[in-house]
């Protein structure tokens, strides 16, 4: 390296002042590279979104990289774990934008840490894109901040546009004690009396709680209820969905987005039979119509995520591959990485097709979904079906 | 409102009986050696993870459930043999601060070996609910309840009939005198680690079928288990039982009654009380000394 450096700093002499900064991460050779940093939540509670979204970065990088880079140029991964703490997040997200100097930033996993990152990013003017999923990273907007999941408030309208096409108009809540479960009950709380639904109930339950029979049996002996949601995440979902079979209970029960996983129907079993979701496209690539604009993208995705990691493709992994493919086009369009121009064109981005849906983004949404995003789904004989929409 | 009673009743008599086992491994180790072992969670995870394993390669069901206990006792006794009896010298403080050491090390393990996802075990007999005077229950449930009426008949065979278990019992009482009636007390360390960590496991293997497990999974029940085993009186083997069972049904009540939200406060409000209020627990021993 030293002997590269000389030759730089003989050739350059002007550039003497910073070179030694530069030299040391880069081979001379080629031209800088852009520098894509990440933070994710690889291990801890939140791993089961970190994990496939960690795989999805390196696997299109690599490619990306091998079909000759973007303008000319390669891309290069920081990625660091931050275990789903937000305080992780924080140092990690400084070490980007301090140490590391990246262009952009795809992460955090959990809107916890991505909360964490926001202050930071805005100071040092570095794009971010998110992939956590609550409403509060994009709304207010943020100059430079933007997000490619769904919202939970967008899986609360779609939840309660399905139930009004079925009539259910007296719905219980249940939710966990996490980020994201609190996050979407509010939502919904909010977005109920659009649809004319009424939340008769309102329960919670704790996130490493292991028996809901209580919470469920209130539920059971409220008069009225016609439908239950749980706002939920992780294995909460799948013991509620157990507990209620386990409890009798009939009337027709919802999951978030938050569960669209083959995991859920395999922790739930039996018991998941009628639960409806809604969720992203991706998980229903095989037997979306093929009229669908979403399917060549989402078969793509999961063909080639599937091959290379031998493990079922989820949403998340989605995100991050939305993400790249967001900030690696907004690139291309500002022509390179001047920070100014390139969150200019991501917040252009239109009719980008991606695994969540197709993004138009705009100076009010940093985000560009729409209902039609999400894809309203029922358990039938272990797998999913697509439940046919109803006139919104 | 009867009929929810009961089911609140049987919600909190399952998660009560695990509770008592986890607080039984608790009580038997502090017995052994005055040292609170902070890795019985981790036994409860390794039992349980290691029974979804045995299951997933087409071990019969009752041999995966056997073979997890000998896993954990295993996993148990070398972490006796290696990093506890390596430390003949260290006090009680410094045991204490070895086995959270080892209850990270082995969570971090459990992350290699197996994976950070959640598994579930299929069942003992079933999932088909049981009605029981307007509650209905699974049968995963009768199998903890009844798996636990057997364990402590089993344990007070072995404490009251057996030389072992007479010995553990002896050192317990009074270790000093035990070692000069020429009671083994190193073996008795030993084996009430492998005795802990087997109980940990059968909890593990018992509740996998109804909350699932994760490598994880040990950090909320070792300190649930810990927070009956103060409540009954650390060290005591009824009160460990009433301690978890009790522990159960208060969790389950005030879920149901109070608020859910607060279901985990109430469990460690009841220990800092009881800490602070009657340290020797419901059933615990009066530390007197005789002159």
């Amino acid at each position: 390296m030293a002997v590269i450096c000389k030759a730089r700093v003989s050739m350059l002499v002007a550039a003497i002042a910073f070179s030694g900064a530069i030299c040391a991460v880069v081979p001379a050779s080629a031209q800088e590279p852009i520098r894509i940093g990440a933070f994710l939540s690889v291990t801890g509670p939140a791993a089961f979104l970190g994990d496939p979204e960690q795989k999805t970065l390196e696997m299109y990088i690599e490619r990306i990289n091998a079909a000759g880079g973007v303008t000319g140029r390669k891309l290069q991964l920081v990625v660091y774990d931050d275990g789903g703490d937000a305080d992780k997040a924080r140092t990690f997200t400084k070490r980007l934008l301090e140490q590391d100097k990246v262009d952009i930033i795809v992460g955090g996993s959990t809107t916890g840490t991505t909360m964490a990152a926001v202050p930071l990013v805005e100071q040092a003017q570095v794009p971010l894109v998110s992939l956590a999923g609550a409403v509060v990273i994009v709304e207010p907007t943020k100059k430079w901040v933007f997000k490619t999941p769904h919202t939970d408030r967008m899986a609360c309208e779609k939840i309660f546009a399905d139930m009004r096409g079925r009539k259910l108009t007296k719905v219980a809540l249940i939710s966990g004690a996490g980020g994201f479960d609190k996050s979407m009950r509010g939502e919904c709380l909010k977005v109920a009396g659009k649809y004319g639904v009424d939340i008769v109930a309102d329960e919670s339950y704790g996130a490493a709680d292991t028996d809901m029979t209580a919470q469920l049996t209130k539920i059971k002996g409220t008069p009225s209820v016609q439908a239950v949601l749980n706002c939920g995440f992780g294995q909460g979902p799948a013991i509620v969905t157990k507990n209620y079979k386990q409890l009798g209970l009939t009337t027709p029960l919802y999951q978030s987005h938050g569960v669209a996983s083959k995991e859920f129907i395999k922790l739930a079993g039996d018991a998941a039979e009628g639960v409806r979701l809604p969720a992203a496209a991706l998980l229903v690539a095989d037997i979306l119509p093929e009229s669908d604009a979403q399917k060549p993208v989402v078969v793509a995705y999961k063909r080639d995520y599937e091959a290379k990691y031998k493990s079922d493709v989820s949403t998340f992994g989605g995100h991050a591959y939305d993400g790249l493919m967001l900030a690696v086009d907004a690139i291309k369009r500002a022509g390179g990485t001047d920070k100014a121009k390139l969150r200019d064109a991501l917040e252009s981005t239109r009719g980008y097709i991606g695994t969540a849906g197709v993004v138009n983004m705009s100076s009010a949404d940093h985000m560009g979904l729409d209902l039609t995003a999400f894809r309203m789904l029922e358990v039938r004989n272990g797998g999913w079906v697509l439940v046919k929409e109803t006139a919104m | 409102m009867d009929s929810q009673w009961t089911q609140f009743l049987a919600g909190g008599l399952t998660a009560g009986s695990v509770y008592a086992l986890v607080a039984l491994g608790y009580s038997i180790i502090f017995n052994a050696s005055r040292v609170i072992n902070f890795a019985q969670g981790e036994f409860v995870m390794i039992g349980g993870m290691s029974a979804v394993s045995l299951v997933a390669t087409g071990v019969p069901m009752p041999i995966a459930v056997a073979g997890a206990v000998v896993i954990a006792s295993i996993v148990g006794l070398l972490l006796e043999k290696l990093a506890v009896e390596r430390a003949p010298r260290a006090d009680v403080v410094t045991l204490i601060i070895i086995t959270i050491g080892a209850s990270i090390f082995l969570r971090g393990l459990a992350q290699l070996v197996w994976d950070k996802a959640i598994h579930p075990l299929p069942p003992f007999s079933g999932d088909r609910p049981i009605a029981v005077l307007g509650a209905t229950i699974v049968p995963q449930s009768l199998w903890v309840l009844g798996a636990m009426v057997v364990i402590v008949a089993a344990l007070s065979w072995f404490f009251g009939r057996t030389l072992l278990g007479k010995a553990m019992l002896a050192t317990s009482h009074n270790r000093l005198a035990a070692q000069l009636v020429g009671i083994d007390v190193a073996k008795v360390l030993f084996a009430s680690f492998g005795l802990a960590a087997a109980l940990g496991a059968i909890a593990g293997v018992l509740i996998a079928p109804i909350t699932f497990t994760s490598y994880d999974v040990g950090v909320m029940l070792g300190l649930k288990g810990f927070a009956a085993a103060i409540l009954g009186g650390l060290g005591s083997f009824a009160g460990a039982i009433v301690g978890g069972l009790v522990l159960g049904l208060l969790e389950s009540l005030s879920a149901g009654y109070v608020s859910s939200a607060y279901k985990d406060v109430v469990a460690f409000l009841i220990m800092l009380v009881v800490l602070f209020f009657r340290p020797r627990g419901i059933l615990g021993a009066l530390q007197s000394v005789r002159v």
